[in-house]
């Protein structure tokens, strides 16, 4: 078990080792100037500029200085925000886009959860197909489109209701949290709903369902302690990418909602080509998603001891 | 569920009625919410540039002059001054202090003025102090930082000698670059300086209590500012920050901020709610920009005249960019710019150029003889990445090809890339723009100068210097502005640009929050005079 956890770990180190070149390479590849701003700089500040960021090295020697930073956990200071530190940023900001996501998860799962197995049970019937046209409404309409229709909605009830009941946007209480969290989750409680229904439509005709009724048991009984916990597993596994997806993937739900997540500065730093920060999002990020993925096959090994031998 | 439906379906299409609630504006408190645009990217008075850090900046510091309510220059940390073509000296009040209850000295300018200028800070804004003596050469590493022309006689006489004479200087201290910074406060603080509310220190009417990075800001009076009397608003919470026009109209009609800027589409949207829209002239003007390079096509005067000839910036405004608010564009020189004794389009109107297709036509068939071509090869216009850009740029692109024939390749660039591509002289055309720095006709008349680094069409002409050295090296207003325009002239005779439109915003406002100016230069909008009513 030990050295299947190791193996893991170090297929994980080498990974994020991989998505850290290639995006150093793909970023330098961008076209367009970092330093370059509206008002032209003389060649003397833009020299100072060039030192600061140790863009006035050779490439090669750029990495290697950016690798060995790396390796001591430090990404530099902001090309935009000139005396932030990109760990800084990581840190005031990580943390807000991970109880959204989670709290995205948590809708997403349970929601697609019980659509799911709602579908499987009333499978081409009423409830299956209109909950299922859902489904394709929810993979396939882009969160932006969600994310604006949320917001109005929200508007709307406070004006019927005359106060500002649910806050339209911010960040702070867990009434701001509700709506973004549903948006930025519909589109993985669509998914998990798809899942759920084939996972549960495998077992519905399996034996051990027909015993269970046979023994006389309440459907309510043979749902829940035969049929539902069956069924979850392939949703549990797929649930560790999905929360590193989600909690990376808010960054039009937090420009929409004013929310202080990590997503915007991704996504920003590319357009305004803030290498420093992009390099420590992308690391991040990428290294996050790659411990979700290292967690979840480590718990299969223990689950499943098939899955270490091979 | 078919009463819920109905429910939802109502809920999202009933049209919102317009009624206020309190909490963007509290009469009993003074107080107001609004929202940012972004996260201040820098609150480092030396450094910023972008309009929400010089927002923020604005209100919570005070240079030696300041504008007051109606956008003139008042004094601000200085009581007092003496200004002639040399220098100019200012004596600072006694009663203007630092957040932290120690005065507002001379030296605090000196030490701002000198880092700002010192090319290891890297300002981008340093060329604004090269009014200064010797402001240049330190900018450039050729001089010490001490040997700028700014001294501190005591702690509150202030002289400034210039390097050539400067009639407005006075104006310039009211712009963030030229703030006061307390040099043991900053050197305390070293790399941090201003990365958090606790690193930075206030002499302005508010002060920032709170600074949650991407999330929310907050400004409160400051009760040690000399005129507290005259601050109305006891505090300016901005609790949102986003970037989204939809958003923040959302947040105004949920009653939650004072403030937004409509674009195209909200502003329908903000019809429909039967808002009160107001517009304001930004002061920044939008120009097609040739490249004048050596082997660019575009260097050949009779092909500009044919493209000067054929563009109506009234059809610009009203057909293309069809929100309220932008003036077609004539001249450089934008309508809201001082003249001698008026406004300066007034004294000196635009030289107005007629829409002649025949002309034009000739103009092109002169151009293809001179250049020794039978057909102008495809033009390629530089564009920027906003839906309205592209909107611009299509335009020009049928307009060219059905007037003249002319085939244009439009190259939509993210901003860094434009503007890389701008620098490098990778186009032939550029829709450009420039936004005034200080209140001066120079902000916008150097902008061709051949030693001007913001010239990204590199046009060089030995008559345009010469005029504007004249307007630089003269304190009289009548040689300034008599040089500026023989300039218009000048730009429209060598069609050097097309001018396009200047830039007009539509908004909301709280029709319960009064006295909030709107500004061309420095703050804007400005709520340090604003007042909630009942």
């Amino acid at each position: 078990m030990l050295a299947y956890t190791l193996k893991r770990l170090l297929a994980g180190v080498i990974t994020v080792w991989f998505i850290a070149t290639a995006t150093f390479i793909a970023m330098h590849q961008v076209p367009g100037d970092p330093l370059m701003n509206d008002k032209a700089v003389s060649a003397e500040i833009r020299k100072n500029l060039e030192q600061k960021y140790g863009l006035d090295k050779p490439v090669v020697e750029q990495y290697f200085i950016f690798l060995g930073n790396m390796l001591e956990g430090d990404f530099g200071i902001s090309f935009t925000q000139q005396n932030r530190r990109v760990n800084d940023i990581i840190r005031d900001h990580f943390p807000v886009s991970a109880t959204l996501g989670i709290l995205a998860v948590f809708f997403a799962a349970s929601g697609g959860i019980l659509w799911g197995a709602l579908t499987a049970i009333y499978r081409n019937r009423t409830p299956d197909i209109v909950i299922m046209f859902l489904v394709i409404l929810g993979i396939s309409v882009p969160s932006f489109v969600f994310a604006a229709l949320g917001q109005l909605l929200l508007v709307n009830i406070n004006s019927l209701l005359g106060q500002s009941v649910i806050p339209v946007a911010g960040w702070g209480t867990i009434s701001h949290m509700l709506m973004p969290s549903l948006v930025l989750g519909l589109g993985t409680m669509a998914l998990l709903t798809r899942l759920m229904r084939s996972s549960m439509l495998e077992i519905v005709n399996e034996d051990y369902i027909k015993t269970a009724r046979a023994k006389g048991l309440s459907p309510m009984r043979i749902f829940f302690r035969h049929q539902l916990r069956n069924a979850i597993l392939p949703v549990i596994t797929v649930l560790g990418p999905q929360i590193a997806a989600i909690t990376t993937g808010g960054f039009v739900v937090e420009l929409v909602f004013a929310i202080p997540g990590l997503g915007r500065y991704f996504v920003q730093a590319v357009q305004q080509l803030d290498y420093t920060v992009i390099m420590g999002t992308t690391v991040f990020y990428g290294a996050f998603l790659v411990l979700m993925v290292i967690i979840v096959d480590v718990l299969y090994g223990f689950v499943d001891p098939r899955v270490r031998l091979q | 569920m078919r009463v819920t439906l109905a429910a939802v379906l109502l809920l999202l299409f009933n049209s919102v009625n317009a009624e206020f609630n309190t909490t963007s504006v509290n009469f009993d408190s003074q107080s107001i919410t609004i929202a940012l645009t972004q996260e201040p990217p820098q609150l480092n008075g030396m450094k910023a540039t972008d309009q929400v850090s010089i927002l923020v900046l604005s209100h919570i510091m005070e240079g030696l002059a300041r504008y007051d309510r109606r956008g003139n220059i008042v004094p601000g940390v200085a009581e007092r001054w003496e200004i002639d073509e040399k220098g100019a000296t200012f004596w600072l009040r006694d009663n203007a202090v630092w957040s932290d209850g120690l005065p507002v000295t001379a030296h605090d300018f000196v030490f701002a003025w000198q880092n700002a200028l010192d090319p290891a800070t890297a300002s981008e804004y340093a060329f604004i102090l090269y009014p200064i003596k010797n402001g240049e050469a330190v900018n450039r590493g050729e001089l010490a930082p001490s040997e700028l022309g700014a001294y501190a006689e005591d702690d509150r006489t202030l002289r400034v000698e210039f390097s050539r004479p400067t009639g407005y200087f006075v104006n310039l201290t009211a712009f963030t670059t030229y703030f006061p910074v307390r040099r043991d406060f900053f050197e305390s603080r070293g790399d941090r300086y201003a990365a958090d509310a606790g690193d930075l220190l206030f002499n302005g009417p508010f002060k920032m209590t709170k600074w949650v990075h991407s999330a929310s800001l907050k400004m409160v009076k400051n009760e040690n500012y000399w005129d507290r009397e005259n601050i109305t608003l006891n505090a300016i919470d901005a609790q949102y920050i986003t970037a989204d026009t939809r958003a923040r109209l959302n947040l105004f009609i949920d009653g939650k901020i004072v403030h937004t800027a409509l674009d195209g589409e909200t502003y329908k949207d903000a019809l429909t709610q039967r808002f009160r829209i107001r517009r304001f002239t930004t002061g920044s003007v939008f120009f097609l920009e040739f490249n004048h390079r050596a082997h660019r096509v575009t260097r050949n005067l009779d092909l500009r005249r044919a493209i000067q000839h054929v563009f109506d910036p009234h059809e610009m405004v009203n057909k293309v960019l069809a929100t309220p608010g932008n003036l077609p564009g004539e001249s450089l020189f934008p309508v809201w710019l001082n003249g001698v004794d008026h406004k300066f389009r007034r004294e000196y109107p635009a030289p107005i150029v007629q829409i002649d297709i025949s002309r034009a036509k000739q103009y092109l068939a002169k151009a293809r003889e001179e250049l020794g071509l039978s057909k102008i090869p495809p033009l390629v216009l530089l564009a920027s990445d906003s839906p309205t850009a592209a909107k611009q740029a299509e335009y020009l692109q049928g307009l060219l090809k059905a007037k003249l024939d002319l085939d244009i390749k439009i190259d939509i660039q993210t901003f860094k890339q434009r503007l890389a591509k701008m620098t490098a002289g990778d186009f032939d055309l550029v829709n450009a723009g420039w936004g005034p720095d200080f209140d001066d006709v120079m902000t916008f008349g150097d902008l061709f100068a051949s030693w001007n680094l913001n010239n990204r069409g590199r046009y060089t002409n030995p008559d345009y210097d010469r005029l504007v050295r004249t307007a630089m090296n003269s304190a009289v207003p009548k040689i300034r502005m008599d040089a500026m325009g023989e300039l218009q002239q000048l730009i429209v005779d060598d069609a050097i640009i097309v001018p396009q439109y200047e830039q007009g915003v539509i908004y909301l406002l709280h029709p319960r929050l009064k006295g909030v100016v709107r500004r061309v230069v420095g703050a804007d909008p400005d709520y340090t005079y604003a007042r909630v009513v009942q």
